[in-house]
């Protein structure tokens, strides 16, 4: 069959059947857990997540859990909110700002920025963004930051690399500061803590080693961002939970997936991340979605790279040999 | 000026822990060949401008300027050349 679009379209019902008995059958019968944990932050992930697992454990097994800190944005908590509505869970909610203040990270990352921005201050928002071009030019994946001051005036500089470094570094306190949270919740209750990656996220290496991927089982962790809006139709969950734009919710100025991580809108990766993992030749590939054939290379180049480059965050810890059992 | 020297030195010790290979030739594609990454790009960077005074702007950040020895070398080599005289 040839390479179109419609090679990423599910059978909802069948997925879904399929994803809430194996949630069932991993979390109570592999890991032994009576119920899930799930850090729901008012996207889309985290909710189609959400939404699986009161479906297999029922609201009563299911604790959702929103971080929020200083840089989040408040329109993430009401989303939360509203979802937790629509499935009759209650959120608890527990801000993680404190205790990434007493661990530097808000400081270090800050220092970090003004070595680009010297005028970098308070009330001032600060982002990381990629360039445009992956599929044109196949431009190189090189950061820069991006501030917005409280006059309005922004700035935007090439970032060094140790600068860059460190805002990275800083940043990802918040990813791991939930990790921790979220395992207290997950063995005081003695739960699983269910992670909500998608298969972009997971394949391409979006996310925090023992940070965000710091969970016990991720169900929708081989379906694309374009099916997880699919299901979360097929769920019925909230419109505007459903139409909203996927951010990072990461960086004070708000910032889009694409922006910072993915260089391409998900209607256009998801389809290109699938030719290439189903080894589709650049030329199919280029004809099923009206692109170029150099523009889906270049494409499947930025995969390769992304892929090798996070590789690591997919294995567990390396050992000097092989253990006899 | 031994603009390909220059970059295999700074390369191998760099990105190769000191240990020149025969694998890495002028026109290995780094990024393929696993020996950079996007930080690693962030450091190619850093160091054509300090080593040879040249500014890479944000549309000559791509492979074919940046991405083997021999592509750094012809990219310095017109960053470095003066502009042809106008007609």
């Amino acid at each position: 069959m040839a390479f179109t679009r419609e090679s990423l379209r599910i059978d909802c019902r069948r997925v879904c059947a399929e994803v809430i008995a194996a949630l069932q059958q991993q979390v109570r019968h592999r890991l032994r857990r009576r119920g899930a944990v799930v850090c729901v932050s008012g996207g889309i992930d985290s909710s189609v997540t959400a939404a699986l697992c009161v479906r297999a454990f029922g609201p009563e097994r299911v604790r959702a859990l929103a971080l929020p800190e200083r840089d989040s944005s408040p329109e993430s908590l009401a989303y939360a909110q509203l979802l937790c509505n629509h499935l009759a869970l209650d959120l608890v909610v527990e801000s993680i700002g404190a205790a990434l203040e007493a661990q530097g990270c808000y400081a270090r990352r800050d220092d970090a920025v003004r070595a680009a921005i010297p005028e970098y201050g308070d009330g001032w928002k600060m982002k990381l963004v990629l360039g445009h071009g992956l599929l044109e030019t196949g431009r190189l994946n090189v950061f820069r930051v991006r501030a917005e001051g409280p006059d309005g005036v922004t700035r935007e500089e090439r970032v060094s690399l140790d600068s860059y470094l460190a805002i990275v570094a800083a940043t990802n306190m918040k990813q791991r500061t939930r990790m921790v949270r979220a395992y207290y919740h997950a063995e005081a209750l003695n739960y699983a803590h269910v992670g909500s990656h998608n298969r972009d996220e997971y394949v391409l290496g979006f996310m925090v080693r023992y940070g965000d991927i710091g969970v016990d089982c991720m169900p929708i962790g081989l379906l694309y961002k374009t099916q997880v809006y699919e299901l979360a139709a097929h769920l019925g969950l909230p419109e505007v939970i459903r139409t909203q734009t996927p951010t990072s919710d990461t960086y004070s100025a708000q910032q889009s997936q694409e922006e910072f991580f993915f260089a391409l809108p998900f209607s256009v990766l998801d389809p290109l991340l699938y030719a290439w993992e189903h080894d589709v030749p650049a030329p199919e590939a280029a004809m099923g979605l009206g692109l170029s054939a150099e523009g889906v290379e270049r494409a499947y180049r930025d995969f390769e790279s992304k892929v090798r480059s996070t590789q690591h965050m997919r294995e567990l810890p390396l050992l000097v040999g092989s253990p006899p059992r | 000026m031994d603009i390909a020297g220059t970059v295999r030195a700074f390369l191998v010790d760099s990105f190769l822990y000191g240990q020149d290979s025969a694998d890495l030739r002028e026109d290995t594609s780094l990024l393929a060949a696993g020996h950079i990454d996007s930080t690693g790009v962030l450091e190619i960077i850093a160091f054509l401008e300090s080593s040879f005074g040249v500014s890479v702007e944000p549309e000559e950040m791509v492979p074919e300027n940046l991405d083997s020895i021999a592509c750094i070398e012809r990219y310095v080599l017109r960053k470095l050349s003066p502009p042809p005289p106008s007609a």
